[in-house]
């Protein structure tokens, strides 16, 4: 069989964050509107590679995805070996807002999952203007611990494994098995603590209850996406914040779990496409 | 039915190669109904039903029998497929030396699975 390369192209970017100095990998493939894509708690930007590799997204999107500091590609800062990676809402945000300015990224279409769906939340709150359209998927509030987050850290329980199998029935069941497990691998190649730092941001400093219902989507247009399976930003979690939020639009999607990009991307892509397409003609308007 | 989890399990040989560092005895609480399931190299030795006078386990994992009924349903619904789901909804207590639970939690999530019927993929949506 001869090789076949994905349209798919990968570069390290070199980017002063929080005063110290980062090397943080970015991929992107299309043209069009930016349409920049956050990967969730542990696990890397590779869970967009379906949107990516699809002609229908790439036709009239540049999809990026970089993955944050500690994750996939992209390094640690230097001096991490001493440090526990805790990440909060003023870093998640400082950091996405910095890398738009980077890639002169004019008003993008955001699009996070999970922890990056709570800080689209963040962002449709603080910098709508920043965005032509937020695009939240498993985007909760607020969501309550219900494990000893300590588990995914100690040297007597392998962290890759533990992290993999804590997440791996936010999977839904109708995810293609290939798929499936592409997920879980990215997070059993997640550095050590480092999806539990993420989870500080996710379980505690990132509660937005408070503030959600002050959302203005007249500022920025907010669509929400949450698979049926997900048991940790369920259904009625989405629907609530949903319920919030007057002008929010919300899909429930059947069958689908946390992962709905990464683990049944062509289920996925039949609730996406809709989403992308209604953003094209608002703007036409 | 419980029983029948000593077969399933072992004829699993990926199942209990995962598990060849696991030698250990945990209690499993089905309502009122309570079984000792012992461990040996990821292979089940025994798994004998209570009542126990003083029975002795790293870990106990206790639900209702109605919440493990719909657990072991060969699809699930929602918050009923995965043993971090039934916690989640603080319906399946794990109590006990944990560590053991969640440094195999593969090997428990998917060795509790193979009592849905038989012919569901195993452990996919475990």
């Amino acid at each position: 069989m001869s090789p076949r390369f994905e349209p798919v192209i990968g570069r390290y970017m070199h980017l002063d964050l929080f005063g110290r100095k980062h090397r943080i990998y970015v991929e992107e493939a299309g043209e069009g509107t930016p349409l920049l894509c956050l990967h969730t708690a542990g696990a890397d930007g590779r869970q967009y590679r379906a949107l990516m590799n699809d002609a229908r997204v790439t036709a009239g999107h540049r999809v990026i995805a970089f993955d944050m500091p500690w994750h996939g590609k992209s390094s640690p800062p230097t001096g991490w070996h001493n440090e526990d990676y805790q990440l909060t809402s003023a870093q998640y945000t400082g950091m996405i807002l910095e890398i738009m300015t980077a890639l002169e990224l004019d008003r993008p279409i955001l699009i996070g999952c999970s922890i990056g769906g709570r800080i689209a939340l963040h962002m449709a709150l603080e910098h709508p203007e920043r965005f032509r359209a937020i695009i939240g998927l498993q985007a909760g509030a607020h969501v309550d611990p219900y494990y000893d987050l300590n588990f995914l850290h100690r040297p007597d329980v392998h962290g890759g494994e533990v992290s993999a199998a804590i997440v791996s029935g936010l999977v839904g069941p109708d995810a293609p098995d290939g798929d499936r497990w592409e997920t879980l691998w990215h997070y059993m190649q997640g550095g050590p603590g480092v999806f539990k730092g993420d989870l500080y941001f996710y379980k505690l400093d990132g509660d937005i209850r408070g503030r959600v219902a002050e959302i203005d989507t007249s500022r920025c247009p907010l669509f929400l996406l949450s698979g049926e399976y997900d048991y940790s930003c369920t259904p009625e979690e989405t629907l609530a914040v949903a319920s919030s939020i007057p002008g929010s639009e919300v899909t429930i999607m059947k069958g689908l779990g946390h992962f709905p990009m990464s683990e049944n991307p062509a289920e996925f892509l039949q609730h996406l496409l809709p989403v992308l397409d209604k953003i094209r003609r608002m703007r036409a308007v | 039915m419980i029983e029948a989890l000593k077969q399933r399990v072992n004829a699993d040989e990926g199942l209990v190669r995962r598990g060849r560092y696991l030698t250990t005895t945990f209690l499993l609480e089905v309502g009122r109904t309570a079984w000792l399931i012992a461990i040996f190299e990821g292979r089940i030795v025994s798994v004998t039903s209570g009542p126990f006078v003083m029975p002795s386990s790293s870990f106990a994992l206790r639900a209702s029998e109605e919440e493990w009924a719909k657990f072991w349903t060969s699809r699930p619904p929602p918050g009923s497929n995965d043993l971090m789901a039934l916690i989640k909804r603080r319906v399946l207590k794990a109590e006990g030396d944990l560590q053991i639970f969640m440094a195999n939690l593969r090997y428990f999530k998917e060795a509790l699975a193979k009592l849905r019927p038989q012919g569901t993929a195993s452990g996919a949506a475990a």
